[in-house]
This record gives C-alpha cells, sequence and structure tokens, in this order.
C-alpha cells in the first residue's frame, strides 16, 4: 500500500489540488460547477487530451516532441485536400488518412533520431518549422472553409436540457478521446511493447543490453504520437468546422507543460495515464476558472507557468520521508 | 562437489582471440569453468577480462576460438539473447537495472522483451519474482521502486533477474565495489547459496581479500595473455597481486615517526549532532594518517567538517597553528586543504570536460592573466608538470577524461587537488574501484607526496590499505575515535579483528 502511495505520490498530490480548485471555483463562480460548463470543458480539452496521451508515450521513451500541433495542421490540410479531391469521402476514410499521414510524419522523425543519433528536442524543433514552413508557404496562409458535411456535423454522444432550457452536449471529440486515452493505457501498461518503452526511457543502456530493441522502440513512441497527432487534427476541424493552417501553432508547448505537471519525467521512464489527464484537466480547469472569475488571460499564463515551477520544485521533496520519519520515532 | 561435477563443465573456452585494431586484447586464452563452482577472474584493468566475458555472451565475435563450450555443448555463433536463453547471465557492474520500475518488474523483465504484442501479467510476474527472492532468502518489497532501494539490495535485484533467466553461469562485474563489509558478507553468503545449487559463478573483483575468500579457483589474466589457473587454497593476496601485475608489489609497514614535524592540523572536541562527537586529533607535516572504520561510522562527515561543506555544532579546529573554521570549500582550500573525494567519478570530475580543464579547475584564478582572462601558456604549463609528476598516461590532455582508466582519472583528480598548492590532502577511499597496479601506482604518490612534507589523511575501509600506507591509524566508530594503533605494533587480522568485531 505504502509502495502504491509512494509511485503515485504525483497522481495524489495533483488530484488532491485539482478537488480544491474545483471546490474554490464552485463557491466564487457560481457558473463554474454546473453541467452546461462542465461539457463544454470536455468537448474544449479532448483535442488536447488527445496530443496529451501521445506526448505522454513520446516522454515515457526518453524523448521529446515540438511537432505535434503543428503535425496536426499539416495532416488536417493535406486530408482535406485529398477527402475533397476525391469526392468527399466518410469519417473511416477520414480516420485513415489522417491516422496514416500522422504516423507517418511521426515515423520521419523517429527515423530522423535513430538513424542520425540526433536528440529529439533539436529534431522535432526542426521538423516544428520545416512542417510549419512547408504549410504556410503551399497553403499560402488560406483556410479551408468548404469541408466535407460528415466531418462538421455534430455528433452528440450526450445530450440534456436543464429546467432554463439551456443545453448541456457532449460530442464526438470527447468519445474519440476516450478511446485514444484507453488504447494508451492498454499500450504503455498492459502490453509488453509499452514496458518496453518504460524501460528504453529510463535505461537506454540496460534496455540495449537486454535486447529490447530500440530502433522498433522508437519508431512505436514517435508513431504513436503521429498517430495521436492525426486523431486530434481529424477532431480539432470537428470542433471549429474549418481548417486553419496556423491555427494549432503554440499548443505544443501548452500540452508539454500539462503532461510535465502530470508527472511525466522529461528524460523517460516515467508517467502515467492519470497523471497526464489531471495535468491536463488541472491547465483547463484554471483556465476556464480565471475566464469566469473575469481575470485577464495573461494571468492564466503566468499561474501555469508557477504551477509549473511549485510542481517539478516540490516534486523533489518526497513526502514519504516525512512518513518514515514519523514511523522511526513512534 | 563431487568428482562427477568436477568433470562437468559449464564452459570451455579453448585459445580464444581477439583484437581490436592493432591491440591484441585477447591472445589465445584459454578459460574453464565448472559447473556449480566459484571461480574468479582477475587482472588489472584493461587486462582483457571484459572482453573474455563479451566475447562469451557474443557481445564480441573472436576472430579466433579452437573451442567455445557452454554446458557441454559445443557453440558456433553466439549471441547476447542466445547466450542468456542456454543460461548464461552478465550482471555488469553498472547492473543495467531500471530505476523507476517496480523490484517485480526488474526481475521479471526479460520476459517482456521481443517484438511480438502480449499482454503483461502482473500477478504472475509479481508471485515469479517473489519465488525467487524467497530462494536467495531475502527479503525486498516487490511492489517499490529501484530507485528507493539501496545499491546492495539493487545487486540482489540483478542477481535475481539472471535467476529468472535459469542462469546457471553467472558473470559477476565488479558485484561489490560499492557495498560496505557487512553487505559484502551477505552477497557472499547468496554467491555461496547459489554455488551449492549448482549455478557456476564467476567473480570480477579488485578486492583480492574478497576473491580469495569466495572463489576455488582463479583464473590470472595479464595483457590478454593468460597468465594461470590456480586453486585459492595457499594463495596469498601479495601473490596474486604480482601474478596481475607481473611485478612485486610491496605490501609492508612503512610507519615512520616524526618527531620534528610542525603540527599542520589539529581537532579538538570536534562534535557534530547525529554524525560524529568529541573528536579529537592532530596531523603533523608529511604524515600519513590511517582513519578506517566501517562506512557509517562517520568518517567522511568528518572529512567534510574539516572541508567546511559542513558546520561542526562544537569543538575547534587549527590549521598552521591558526584558528580554523571554513564557511564553505572555497575558504577551505584557500587555507591549504584539498580534498580527493570517495565518489570522485560524479563528484570528483567533470566527466565531459578535457583532461586539463578538469587539472585547472581548482585554480583558475591563478592562471588569469592581467586582463582577467585564463591564460592558456600558464594553464599547458601547469598541466603538463603535473601529469609528468603523477604518471598519467594520457593520449592528449584535451581529451575527455571520459577515456581514461580508473586509475588514471583519480591521478587526475589528484593533480587537480595538487595544483592548489595544500598543506593537508584528504583522501577517501582513493582505491575503490582502481585495479591493484594503479593502486600501487596512486600509493607510490602519496608517499613521494608525504616525503616531501604534505600531511595526508587516508581515510579507507580496506584494512591492509590503512596498515601498509599509514604512519599512524586511528579506529573511528558510531562517530568516536575508539582507539589509535601503531601499524609496526599491529598485524592485519588484529586490526581486522578490532574493527569488524
Amino acid at each position: 500500500m505504502r509502495d502504491a502511495f509512494r509511485r503515485y505520490t504525483i497522481e495524489l498530490r495533483l488530484g488532491v489540488v485539482l478537488v480544491v480548485i474545483c471546490a474554490l471555483l464552485s463557491v466564487a463562480a457560481p457558473q463554474f460547477a454546473t453541467l452546461p460548463n462542465a461539457t463544454s470543458l470536455l468537448n474544449n480539452s479532448a483535442v488536447n487530451l488527445i496530443w496529451a496521451v501521445g506526448l505522454l508515450v513520446v516522454l515515457i521513451a526518453g524523448g521529446i516532441d515540438i511537432s505535434f500541433a503543428v503535425a496536426s495542421s499539416v495532416v488536417q490540410y493535406l486530408a482535406a485536400k485529398l477527402l475533397i479531391g476525391i469526392g468527399g469521402g466518410n469519417w473511416l476514410l477520414g480516420f485513415l488518412f489522417c491516422g496514416s499521414l500522422g504516423i507517418l510524419l511521426g515515423l520521419l522523425n523517429a527515423w530522423l533520431i535513430h538513424g542520425f543519433r540526433i536528440i529529439s528536442i533539436v529534431v522535432t524543433i526542426a521538423t516544428f518549422n520545416a512542417f510549419f514552413g512547408l504549410l504556410m508557404f503551399f497553403s499560402g496562409g488560406r483556410n479551408i472553409y468548404n469541408l466535407p458535411d460528415w466531418w462538421t456535423a455534430r455528433i452528440f454522444i450526450f445530450e440534456h436540457e436543464n429546467a432554463q432550457g439551456v443545453w448541456s452536449e457532449l460530442t464526438l471529440p470527447v468519445a474519440v478521446m476516450i478511446g485514444c486515452i484507453v488504447a494508451t493505457w492498454v499500450l504503455i501498461k498492459r502490453t509488453n511493447i509499452g514496458r518496453q518503452l518504460y524501460a528504453f526511457g529510463d535505461n537506454p543502456e540496460g534496455a540495449r543490453r537486454a535486447g529490447v530493441n530500440i530502433a522498433v522502440m522508437q519508431g512505436v513512441a514517435f508513431g504513436w504520437m503521429g498517430l495521436m497527432a492525426g486523431i486530434a487534427g481529424l477532431m480539432q476541424v470537428n470542433l471549429v468546422k474549418e481548417v486553419v493552417p496556423n491555427a494549432l501553432y503554440g499548443r505544443e508547448l501548452d500540452v508539454l507543460a500539462a503532461v510535465v505537471l502530470g508527472g511525466a519525467r522529461l528524460g523517460g521512464g516515467k508517467g502515467t495515464i492519470l497523471g497526464c489527464i489531471l495535468g491536463v484537466m488541472f491547465v483547463a480547469v484554471t483556465q476556464n476558472g480565471l475566464n469566469l472569475l473575469g481575470v485577464s488571460p495573461f494571468a492564466f499564463q503566468m499561474i501555469i507557468g508557477a504551477a509549473i515551477l511549485v510542481a517539478i520544485s516540490t516534486s523533489n521533496i518526497d513526502l514519504s520521508q516525512f512518513f518514515r520519519n514519523k514511523e522511526a520515532s513512534s | 562437489m563431487t568428482t562427477a561435477e568436477a568433470d562437468r563443465y559449464a564452459l570451455r573456452l579453448h585459445k580464444v582471440s581477439k583484437a581490436f585494431g592493432g591491440v591484441q586484447a585477447l591472445n589465445r586464452v584459454d578459460f574453464e569453468v565448472r559447473a556449480g563452482e566459484v571461480h574468479c577472474l582477475a587482472g588489472e584493468n584493461g587486462c582483457g577480462k571484459s572482453t573474455l566475458i563479451k566475447t562469451v555472451i557474443g557481445v564480441h565475435q573472436p576472430e579466433e576460438a579452437e573451442l567455445i563450450e557452454l554446458f557441454g555443448e559445443k557453440v558456433d555463433r553466439i549471441n547476447p539473447v542466445k547466450a542468456r536463453e542456454l543460461g548464461v547471465s552478465v550482471i555488469w557492474q553498472d547492473l543495467a537495472l531500471f530505476p523507476h520500475m517496480t523490484v517485480a518488474e526488474n526481475i521479471a523483465f526479460d520476459d517482456l522483451v521481443g517484438l511480438r504484442p502480449r499482454s503483461v501479467r502482473y500477478r504472475e510476474m509479481v508471485r515469479r519474482a517473489g519465488d525467487v527472492l524467497d530462494r536467495l532468502g531475502v527479503d525486498i518489497s516487490l511492489g517499490a521502486s529501484l530507485s528507493d532501494l539501496a545499491i546492495a539490495q539493487r545487486q540482489v535485484v540483478a542477481i535475481a533477474r539472471a535467476l529468472m533467466n535459469n542462469a546457471r553461469l553467472i558473470f559477476m562485474d565488479e558485484p561489490t565495489a560499492s557495498l560496505t563489509q557487512t553487505e559484502t558478507d551477505r552477497l557472499l553468503d547468496i554467491v555461496r547459496k547459489l554455488s551449492a545449487d549448482g549455478v557456476a559463478i564467476v567473480f570480477v573483483s579488485h578486492r583480492l581479500a574478497e576473491v580469495l575468500e569466495i572463489a576455488e579457483r582463479v583464473t590470472v589474466v595479464r595483457d590478454g595473455n593468460l597468465v594461470g589457473v590456480y586453486p585459492t587454497e595457499g594463495m596469498t593476496q601479495g601473490r596474486l597481486g604480482e601474478l596481475m601485475t607481473g611485478h612485486l608489489i610491496e605490501d609492508e609497514v612503512v610507519a615512520r615517526d616524526l618527531p620534528d614535524a610542525p603540527t599542520v592540523f589539529q581537532a579538538t572536541g570536534l562534535t557534530r549532532r547525529g554524525e560524529f562527537s568529541d573528536i579529537s586529533f592532530r596531523i603533523k607535516a608529511g604524515e600519513v594518517l590511517g582513519l578506517t572504520g566501517l562506512i557509517g561510522a562517520g568518517r567522511t562527515e568528518l572529512a567534510h567538517v574539516m572541508m567546511g561543506m559542513r558546520q561542526p555544532d562544537a569543538g575547534q579546529m587549527a590549521l598552521n597553528g591558526a584558528s580554523y573554521r571554513p564557511a564553505n570549500i572555497r575558504e577551505a582550500i584557500r587555507g591549504g586543504m584539498a580534498y580527493v573525494s570517495e565518489d570522485r567519478l560524479s563528484l570528483g570530475l567533470l566527466q565531459k570536460q578535457s583532461i586539463e580543464d578538469n587539472t585547472v579547475i581548482s585554480v583558475l584564478r591563478k592562471l588569469t592573466t592581467a586582463a582577467g582572462l585564463i591564460s592558456d601558456t600558464q594553464k599547458s604549463r601547469l598541466v603538463s608538470h603535473w601529469i609528468r609528476e603523477l604518471g598519467v598516461k594520457i593520449g592528449a590532455a584535451s581529451d575527455a577524461i571520459s577515456t581514461l582508466s580508473g586509475g588514471n582519472q583519480q591521478k587526475v583528480v589528484l593533480a587537480k587537488w595538487l595544483a592548489t598548492e595544500p598543506r593537508l590532502l584528504i583522501l577517501d577511499s582513493p582505491t575503490v574501484g582502481v585495479d591493484v597496479g594503479a593502486r600501487a601506482g596512486i600509493f607510490r604518490i602519496v608517499r613521494s607526496l608525504a616525503e616531501k612534507g604534505l600531511a595526508i589523511l587516508l581515510i579507507s575501509d580496506e584494512v591492509t590499505e590503512i596498515m601498509h600506507q599509514s604512519d599512524r591509524i586511528l579506529h573511528m566508530a558510531g562517530g568516536r575515535i575508539v582507539e589509535e594503533y601503531d601499524p609496526r605494533a599491529i598485524s592485519v587480522p588484529q586490526l581486522e579483528e578490532k574493527i569488524y568485531a
């Protein structure tokens, strides 16, 4: 039991903080603890969470990815051109196109990292710039509006009308997000491939000596990130109903911050789905709460920055040490 | 061991050769390990031990091999995975474990390796890992993170992992390098237990006393050549050291009296709560004062206080007759103190920087020109002086420190501190992980420094080392100095008994 407590210290702490913030916000902002607010919070977090679980896999394997948000934009744009070109397509083709394009971009990162032994941050900063530059060059920065109907149609997985006639609804991206979370959890927690990813991130040389195929591990990590980026791109279009080439630019750092906040270790070998979800929700709830309270959006940036500093510096303070001392003295 | 067992071999290598570039790492070497035997592979750093191990498990393919036989079967081409399947495991010095994974997962990790996706069965994993730990008779929480374990326990986890692979031949590379005496004894017990179970163990260690205690036979390799295979019965440390290095290792008491030498450092009633109390001693110029005792006796903590890295709660120190109370390590260095730390690899050196930069790091101020910039001429003059003085074997002074062997790295640490021109040098366990030849070299330097009037405080838990290097010996236990010995009036076994009793 104490082992479990020690292993999930960060998740536990973040969970408590999140509950406290939610409690405070329910008192301070009456609109916060309402069903319509909760559902819109989830709808708006779906894309971030899909990215986050993909990025989690990369971080666990000891890498980092800066290019995923821009990769989503590239996938969106190419998929829109392709689907329009073949006369519309459908959801199946949409997932197929976006998923495989995303995987291709991810594998490109993996190949550069493994093939040329360049560290992942350098490679993905380069591909981040290359992807974005190419996209802006070929799209001319123009938005695409005339998308196939199936893509922009709202699909509800939950609907509820309250006494005042206000609707609360959850849309398709939330369902897809849940699917991505479950799939990623199965991958990293329940399969031997996932455990090898952890091992590779934790001690690359040890993993290599144990016979773990390093090239494949890089491919799996960045390929999975790419798949998630592809799906996130597809879902983001469903939410906003247009393709805007530079819409996702800059979102990567928010997601990275949230995942690190959730306890994923930069450097590899550590990170959980639960922490990842809590990290993203912490950021989303804070932003939403400050918004409801009418606080400036710049204050939000500041608060997230402070939260990361606090989280990283306090994670070095070992709570279990405190308990051990208490045991020893009793 | 019965005669039938003695005839069976876990491993037989005949006339195995391996070269890297122009260097003959192994030259027609024979190596045989009997089933269930504890065998020691001895030799200096770079003599070919690691190459030999890597050839057995197929990391290296030999250029020439008359015979490679594992468990009675001839092996043509082998790779690490195949070797593991056959029952050969190597526990490297760095253990190659995964710090953020649980103990159970570390032990059972090799079951997870492979690209065919399959689900992880945690319950079965924990059960099997628990069985192996039971077999070893140790109690380690299976759900704990490996990073929460002490080194000794991690060592046991590595052994358990080897057993999980049904290992019948285990190579252990310097398993005791960072263990205390008690932990070492416990590890040796486990090794004996495994041997009784029929698992052959090849032990690679620089601690010759340990080798002679645990192994039945010892194979000595020097410069890629087989020197011979000897039973450990009747073998002495001195003789083994001689076989390894090819020349006589002087192991004699060299203690001197220094009646006229002035006192360099004096501590009176030095106390730091929870670490040590009422420590009083003095060191004279040119004296080598040995400080021994079990790990945890407070020796390193005392050194830290002397260097100003921690502050004492009570007591006085005097340096060169003047009151001395350094607030930090910079003040201590300025006062003429130098400290070669126990953990030189992580604390004493900047591994990725060059040899010269490491040498001059503590004296940068002395090398500056009028403009406040580092003078390259002065720097290289200083560096080449110390490299020559200490006999460091290097390619170029601009090479990274990590390219040097352990013994040579230790010399660079020494050079770095000697460049500060200290009056008192504290050497904390200077020969951990350093082989017998390099060790002799380091102590030759220590001797000549003492002859030149440098006061030296030598901290070590290796009794032979303390006996043969010190002029006087202080014995520390439970944070106090319990006794002082004259090395000429006591024998190694007597001192051992005092310390470990």
